[in-house]
């Protein structure tokens, strides 16, 4: 075998006496290529990669539709088909009007929330999964994925945002000063959707039937989240556990946050704000940090 | 035959890669085999007998190779398909953990090569921002490299076209155009200068040398020969996952080429 001998060579060239390769790295101070960064260097990391973070979210929403005749467009034309199509069903063919003050625009805006969080976790699961290639080809912090894929839905809920006030002023007709809280309950449900989405994507990195499972999870959440009926109402007559077990649900949580807000002219309550910020910091600190403890596993088969 | 002849004017000078007997072996799924027929029934069967995924394999890709690269080395990698060349490289880069052994660098070792984070749908405009903040810089130096890189790459008022719409050639050497950019402390290439007509050829061989000069250490991963005769000063010839022969081009590619 010829390698050892060579590489004793090599290390001889500069008319050095013999010593290990350990050694010789020791000596000019070379490191082993594969360690995972400490959390504040991973942080500091992942800033000096913000530019590419909002270009890919970006090159990302561009490409999506670049096939499609409308383009752009659909940016905002699929949340207004997404409303037409739950207003008609729920609020048209099951009826189910009766007993909610406007009704179509406490569905709409539970669907819009909802999805805001939804689209964000089958994007998170995915995020490392599927750009397998990439990780293999380039160094970055890994959670610069999952955040991209974060903010590309980000910039999909400003639409739908939009789409929600024009509805809510449409059917509701009225605007309040609690309007200018809205962006309040959204950075809460951000920051929520952050850590869950750097959360899927560790699963989904590395269970691989996930990205098969989760639309039926994901559905059975969207009708635990009370967007199609009023908590408060469906839980009247059971125990009181229930519905506080229901509320503290953070889709719920952020849902409820954004009606008082948008339709119902209340200052949503002590408890909302306790919910909707507990999620928030707690899914965003136990996100980072289960996501940052596989840092240096993903891609690696 | 295993005597190392240090040629080229830098050789012999601060190591910067260090590899010591490293060893990878890697899981492949999906290898598929008689026992998978692939239908639902088998599946299922497989999960209630508790069998795991039989078509899981493991490739031992590398098997002890050692060598050390000093600064202002070109160091060519050679060797049959399938002989552990594009893992050494990963592995280099510290995008694969070793399964016994060492890999020691000096800063991080670049793959050259962003085609992963390019969409073919996006305009090579878009497709140059984005490549050139996969590879980590500031916005700053993306305005100072644009022009540079649509210089380089030569594809004209293209640039503003979707990538899906040019050439293989067009597109390879605005990936090369872009990947090049950047200047590296130890650069990696596999097979970037497998296309292109000659006039691109000859510039990309230029830009090696000049990123060679400023980088320190280059490997160089090529099926083309020829590629590797006029830029490295050092050849490894990988066989099976080990070190067959290296040191002059000369006498390694003589080698090679009887083999």
């Amino acid at each position: 075998m010829s390698q050892p001998e060579s590489a004793l060579a090599d290390a001889q060239a500069g008319g050095r006496a013999p010593e290990s390769l350990a050694a010789l790295a020791e000596r000019y101070g070379l490191r082993r290529a594969i360690a995972r960064p400490s959390m504040p260097a991973y942080l500091r990391q992942l800033w000096d990669r913000r530019h590419f973070i909002l270009t890919y979210a970006t090159s990302r929403s561009v490409s999506k539709y670049s096939e499609s005749a409308l383009g752009q467009l659909w940016q905002v034309l699929t949340p207004l088909l997404n409303a037409a199509v739950y207003f008609l069903m729920f609020g048209i063919i099951l009826g189910q009007s009766k007993n909610i003050e406007h009704y179509p625009a406490f569905l709409i805006t539970g669907v819009m929330v909802f999805t805001f969080t939804q689209r964000t976790v089958t994007g998170g699961a995915k995020s490392i999964s599927s750009n397998l290639s990439l990780i293999r080809a380039l160094h970055f912090p890994r959670a610069a994925l999952p955040l991209a894929y974060t903010i590309q839905e980000l910039q999909q809920l400003a639409w739908s945002m939009g789409v929600l006030i024009l509805f809510v002023l449409a059917t509701v007709q009225k605007i309040t000063w609690l309007w200018l809280l809205i962006p309040v309950p959204l950075l809460m449900q951000l920051v929520f959707n952050i850590g869950m989405s750097l959360f899927m994507a560790r699963i989904g990195a590395f269970v691989r039937d996930m990205n098969q499972l989760l639309p039926f999870i994901l559905r059975a959440w969207l009708y635990a989240s009370g967007v199609f009926y009023s908590i408060t109402e469906r839980t009247a007559d059971q125990p009181e556990i229930l519905r506080w077990v229901l509320e503290f649900n953070p889709a719920a949580a952020y849902i409820e946050f954004m009606r008082d807000l948008l339709i119902y002219e209340r200052f949503p309550e002590r408890w909302a704000w306790v919910t909707c910020l507990f999620w928030a910091v707690f899914a965003l600190v136990g996100g980072f940090w289960y996501f940052w403890r596989s840092e240096e596993r993903y891609g690696r088969g | 035959m295993a005597e190392v002849t240090e040629g080229g004017p830098t050789g012999g000078g601060t190591p910067t890669v260090i590899v010591d007997d490293l060893h990878i072996v890697y899981k492949v799924y999906g290898a598929g085999g008689d026992a998978e027929k692939g239908n639902a029934a088998n599946a299922l069967m497989r999960v209630l007998r508790r069998q795991g995924r039989p078509q899981m394999k493991e490739v031992h890709a590398v098997k002890g190779v050692t060598f050390v690269a000093h600064h202002g080395d070109a160091i060519g990698i050679i060797g049959r398909n399938g002989s552990g060349k594009s893992t050494l490289l990963r592995a280099i880069a510290g995008l694969l953990p070793p399964h016994k052994g060492a890999v020691y660098t000096n800063g991080q070792p670049s793959l050259l090569g962003v085609n992963a984070a390019l969409m073919k749908e996006l305009t090579g405009e878009r497709n140059i921002v984005l490549g050139c903040y996969a590879m980590g810089m500031t916005p700053t130096e993306v305005r100072e490299k644009y022009d540079e890189i649509v210089d380089f790459s030569g594809i004209g008022e293209f640039v503003q076209f979707p990538m899906s719409t040019y050439s293989s050639g067009m597109g390879a050497r605005l990936r090369f155009a872009i990947s090049s950019a950047k200047t590296h402390d130890v650069l990696l290439i596999d097979e970037a200068l497998a296309t292109g007509d000659r006039e691109f050829k000859r510039r990309s061989q230029q830009r090696i040398k000049q990123m060679r000069e400023a980088a320190g250490t280059v490997f160089l991963v090529a099926h083309n020969l020829d590629v590797i005769e006029e830029t490295c000063n050092r050849v490894i010839w990988l066989h099976k996952g080990k070190i067959r022969m290296q040191g002059d081009p000369q006498e390694v590619l003589d080698a090679y080429n009887k083999a």
